[in-house]
């Protein structure tokens, strides 16, 4: 019988109580003994010098602990923060990595830089003080637009990094490519701009730093999605300290989205500050706070040429991209427009010639780092967008100029001109669905009916593909990752029968205590209440590279079924012992080890009880107890996929765009709990709705201040902008994964955005527009009509 | 946020008394515009007075072809009110489409009116219905109430103890949100008036302001149809989400829509 919580099963969220009712336990939660509390001094300027600072009247304040410097931290031979990714420009040289302070030393580069950290005995006490801390900062220019700074005579950045240029990358064969568009009879080309977004999790950053003299042990509790990285980082390259004196919690998370990925600077500063100051110290960071210091996303400016022959068979594309990496390199930076981006710029498709240059540039902004979908986002927008005007120029149904380029599902495992190759994916198939779920064939009555209303009509489509759980290791490390991409798994047997699992994964909204456990009650057989899921703490857990990428499934969840199969191998051997046969002899299913010759039984749980009381046991070929570890470093990334069909709505008068349909069909491999994966596409979506339609950061070309620095100007998708979903899901299973499973995280993400402009561009396109930017704000859709109004009349 | 005392007056009268005592006092009614600027630290008085506890703040009465809200109703009560619903529905059509639901219970509309954003709703419905601003010590007419970004006719310490607006023929109320604030990019309530026509237009400059223009138009025909004359964009407010040209076309789409949701 299978088990009714087991995989394939939509079991409620055993998280979700603590959460709704209140009871979740999120670093500020967690209070610690005699516990002080921190507060940042910021930099109000983009670029400046600072010539002075002066603590004397915050230090004088009553419950002011310290006041603690970047010259501080330079006396205690405190390193600055790493980048955890090596990437190479096309002339051989490494690519520029300038100092990182955690506290800035001479020069500040982005508003919100942190200069100084005020120790006090209350919150507001340490506010305050940090109020009073007098910093003298003489101006300089800010290089704020990526474009422009790499113009000659831009502003610098960094004294050591000329032009800005951190590296001037490039991907594919750029030969092969040239010569395709030789011999194209058709090029499409369009420039696009994905906008920068503030990733905004609910739950802000906050680190508590805590020292342990007995044990000269040190203590963070972080916000983080992977906390032994945060551990490798800043014990070996920030404070020089062993791992075995660091312990990294990551308790509950609310939400990462990519942005907790990375190691921080305050995360360095409490640790560092707790041994200095003999203090606990807790730093929370306000929402303001938040959007000049938590890691951006996207900000890349792309210009893209498609080359097809007559019948609109692509052979070719070529991309330029300027991707801003803001002030610094932040952990992951330095992948993400270059490994995690043009490997993906095949798509579905068998473009045969692929060619993609990148330059990454350093401004004077928060630096940019991983975001929902990190590089495959951006890839699959250039893409998507392209494809629909290439359609449109050769006079080809959208669906048409796909169909006669997707990688057939015959060709798999597909091998594309940019490095990946695909494992499995049925691709037609999800256009099929989708388009006949979206009821493709009826669009032009409803055009007609929501003309009738003064609304412009918009079909749009968007197929992706994704690569996640980045791997194997070796592949990795050989393109420049500094660290390994497997995960760690410990599955532990209790003398009575319960299991704690302990998983390097990562949970901060995805419902690992859920799919994780139905996973393990399928493999052992155990009741799934009696299965705890552990993680986010480096003491106890083995190991972990932690959440992101939509890797927890696919990597952490196939290390568990790993350490399971390694439990079953050990339970057999025992219940043989007792059976009195040998393991050969004994199947195992449903919680249950058979002798196939006997019949005799014997559940998990009294072989558990027996490898803890170890009365009649294999003594002499086993030791006691039933607990396995194992690391689990996949064969290849997974590659999850889709079709989305978007329909909008524009209103005439005022250029409002309403999302009228939204149809997504995900091919996610095999799913754990068909539940969860809904809520995760309907959250990518949000946020690929909210870059399509809404989100925008937005600086001041000129002095570098933040102008979306806040709700009232950032505009955040709520569920009034957002449709009813109808999404789906065909399973086609990865091939290289006991699980079958491919990942489902980022998806929504990744395709949205197109979907929904391509939409837009096609309710517009009667008026001529061929694009229009993201996000279709009211006002940039009212202002393209203008023109092409203004066009029409000239 | 920094330290405040905090005072609790249960009259009108005690309430005018604390606030001359101290030195730097600041009334609190819904606390939905000042408590954020105070946790922004925008803002730091050394005293609040809550108004909350003051009966004669609270209330709607209809009366003598008016209606009547003290200064302490809620953004809710106001929407979800059947009287104002019969006499001026859209009033509880402006009041409904304030923030969100703990935004509309806990704001009032005589904070909203005594802070004058230049963004916010109600400075439009009570331009635009020609209401009368009450206070401790005196009434003021709309047209002289509002006096350009944040800024009232209010004196200092001066409270404002309700709102007496007039019943019109018909009126209509129509808003343009802030894509992320979700105040108003433009807010448009056209009202036919015993005294005439009435087009009072918020968010889209640095304050509430009559649409002459437009009223004139209307007066000769109040209806959708009508034909509205252009409006400039001089004078207009630009931002990130709305330049001076897009709010100027606003207004006139927002004045035909609010005509029409007149009926
Ligand atoms: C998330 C959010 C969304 C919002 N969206 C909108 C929106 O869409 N449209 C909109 O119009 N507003 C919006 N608001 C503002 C909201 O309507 C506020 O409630 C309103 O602006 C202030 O009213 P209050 O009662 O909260 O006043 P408070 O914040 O308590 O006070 C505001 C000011 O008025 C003074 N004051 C208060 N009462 C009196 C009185 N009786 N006499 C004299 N002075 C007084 C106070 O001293 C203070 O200076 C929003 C607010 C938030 C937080």
């Amino acid at each position: 019988m299978a088990n009714p919580n087991g995989i394939g099963a939509s079991v409620r969220r055993v998280e979700d109580n603590r959460f709704i009712t209140g009871r979740g336990t999120y670093t500020d939660d967690i209070n610690r003994p005699g516990q002080t509390y921190g507060w940042f001094v910021r930099s109000p300027h983009a670029a400046a010098k600072i010539k002075s600072i002066n603590a004397k009247k915050a230090l004088a304040m009553p419950g002011v602990i310290a006041v603690l410097t970047g010259a501080d931290m330079a006396a205690d031979n405190i390193g600055g923060l790493p980048c955890g990714w090596l990437v190479k420009s096309k002339d051989g040289s490494p690519m520029k990595e300038p100092g990182h302070p955690p506290l800035a030393n001479d020069r500040v580069r982005h508003v919100g830089d942190q200069v100084a950290f005020v120790i006090a005995a209350t919150r507001e006490g340490a506010r305050d003080a940090a109020d009073a801390v007098e910093v003298s900062y003489e101006p300089l220019k800010a290089a704020v637009d990526a474009a422009a700074a790499l113009k000659p005579g831009a502003p610098l950045v960094h004294d050591d990094v000329p032009g800005n240029l951190c590296y001037d990358w490039e991907w594919g064969d750029k030969a092969k490519t040239d010569e395709a568009f030789k011999n194209a009879a058709h090029v499409t080309k369009l420039k696009v701009i994905n906008n920068r977004l503030v990733p905004n999790a609910i739950e802000p950053r906050a680190a508590i730093g805590e020292y342990d003299r007995a044990s000269d042990r040190y203590t963070l509790y972080t916000t983080t999605q992977n906390p032994h990285v945060i551990r490798l980082l800043m014990g070996a390259f920030v404070l020089h300290v062993p791992e075995s004196k660091l312990r990294v919690v990551a308790p509950d998370v609310g939400g990462g989205f990519g942005s907790k990925i990375f190691h921080y600077a305050e995360e360095a500063v409490v640790t560092w500050a707790a041994k200095k100051t003999g203090q606990t110290i807790k730093w929370t960071c306000d929402r303001s706070e938040s959007f000049v210091t938590d890691a951006h996303g996207r900000d890349h400016t792309t210009e893209a040429e498609l080359a097809m022959d007559k019948n609109g068979k692509f052979l070719g594309l070529r991309v330029h991209t300027i991707a801003s990496m803001g002030a610094y390199l932040s952990t992951f930076a330095s992948s993400v427009p270059t490994y995690l981006y043009a490997t993906l710029l095949a798509g579905q498709y068998s473009t045969p010639a692929i060619y993609a240059n990148v330059k990454a540039v350093f401004t004077n902004t928060v630096p940019v780092d991983a975001y929902r979908g990190a590089g495959r986002p951006e890839a699959c927008y250039i893409l998507e967008r392209i494809v629909e005007n290439a359609a449109r120029e050769m006079k080809l149904d959208k669906t048409e100029i796909r169909r006669r380029n997707l990688v057939p599902a015959a060709a798999m495992p597909y091998m594309t001109p940019v490095a990946l190759q695909y494992d499995s994916g049925n691709f037609a198939h999800n256009l099929d669905v989708g388009l006949k779920a979206a009821d493709y064939a009826g669009f032009a009555k409803r055009k007609e009916a929501s003309a009738k209303q003064g609304k412009l009509r918009g079909i749009g489509l968007s197929t992706y593909i994704e690569a996640c759980g980045i791997a194997p290791s070796a592949v990795a490390g050989a393109l420049g990752a500094r660290a390994g991409l497997y995960e760690a798994a410990e599955v532990r047997f209790h003398p009575t029968g319960t299991v704690t699992v302990f998983t390097g994964s990562h949970s901060h909204g995805q419902g690992h205590e859920t799919t994780f456990a139905q996973v393990v009650a399928t493999k052992l057989g155990v009741p799934f209440e009696n299965i705890e899921i552990v993680h986010g703490d480096t003491d106890r857990i083995p190991f972990g590279m932690g959440t992101y990428g939509s890797r927890s499934i696919a990597v952490g969840g196939v290390a568990i079924v790993e350490a399971c199969e390694k439990i079953i191998t050990k339970s057999k051997k025992i219940a043989a012992h007792v059976l009195q046969t040998t393991a050969d002899k004994i199947d195992f299913e449903d919680g249950v080890f058979k002798d196939k010759a006997s019949n005799k039984t014997m559940t998990i749980a009294e072989v558990a009880f027996t490898a803890y009381v170890p009365h009649n046991f294999p003594h002499d070929t086993l030791e006691p107890g039933l607990d396995e570890q194992a690391f689990y470093d996949p064969k290849n990334f997974t590659y999850p996929n889709g079709c989305y069909v978007c329909e909008v709505e524009i209103a005439q008068d005022t250029g409002e765009v309403s999302i009228a349909s939204f149809y997504a069909v995900d091919d996610f491999g095999k799913v754990i709990n068909p539940m969860i994966v809904e809520g995760q596409v309907h959250g990518g979506l949000g946020q690929g709705i909210g870059q399509a339609l809404l989100e925008h950061c937005v600086y001041d070309h000129q002095s570098g201040q933040l102008i979306s620095g806040s709700y009232m100007d950032y505009a955040m998708p709520r569920a009034d902008n957002l449709p009813s979903f109808n999404v789906s899901t065909t399973e086609v299973p990865c091939t290289h994964n006991v699980l079958g499973v491919k990942g489902c995280g980022e998806a929504g993400a990744i395709g949205a955005p197109a979907a929904v402009m391509n939409a837009v561009v096609d309710a517009l396109s009667n008026l001529g527009i061929n694009h229009i930017e993201m996000p279709a704000t009211s006002q940039n859709v009212w202002q393209a009509m203008q023109g092409a109004t203004k066009k029409a009349a000239d | 946020m920094r330290e405040f005392s905090y005072h609790r007056p249960k009259s009108v009268a005690d309430a005018a008394k604390a606030f001359s005592s101290k030195s730097e006092a600041r009334y609190l009614a819904g606390g939905h515009s000042l408590l954020p600027a105070m946790k922004q630290r925008l803002n730091a008085p050394s005293d609040l007075i809550d108004l909350s506890a003051i009966k004669d703040l609270k209330g709607i009465k209809i009366a003598g072809g008016e209606v009547v809200i003290g200064a302490g109703t809620t953004h809710a009560e106001v929407a979800h009110s059947t009287e104002i619903k019969k006499a001026i529905p859209a009033l509880c059509v402006l009041a409904e489409g304030i923030g969100d639901p703990q935004v509309r219970n806990r704001g009032t509309i005589g904070g909203s009116l005594a802070n004058n954003d230049p963004a916010s709703d109600y400075p439009a419905a009570v331009l635009g219905l020609g209401a009368t601003v009450v206070t401790n010590k005196r009434e003021i007419a709309a047209d002289s109430f509002f006096k350009g970004l944040f800024e009232t006719a209010l004196e200092d310490g001066e409270i404002i103890t309700a709102v007496r607006f007039p019943i019109p023929e018909k009126a209509g109320y129509a808003k343009f949100a802030q894509p992320a604030s979700r105040f108003c990019i433009v807010g448009v309530m056209a009202a036919k008036t015993k005294s005439g026509v009435r087009v009072a237009v918020t968010g889209a400059g640095p304050g509430v302001f009559r649409a002459t223009d437009i009223e004139k138009a209307l007066a000769s025909s109040f209806s959708a149809g009508a034909s509205l004359p252009a409006v400039k964009a001089s004078g207009l407010s630009s931002d990130i989400h709305a330049g001076a040209e897009y709010r100027a076309h606003l207004v006139g789409v927002m004045a035909k829509r609010a005509v029409a949701a007149a009926g």
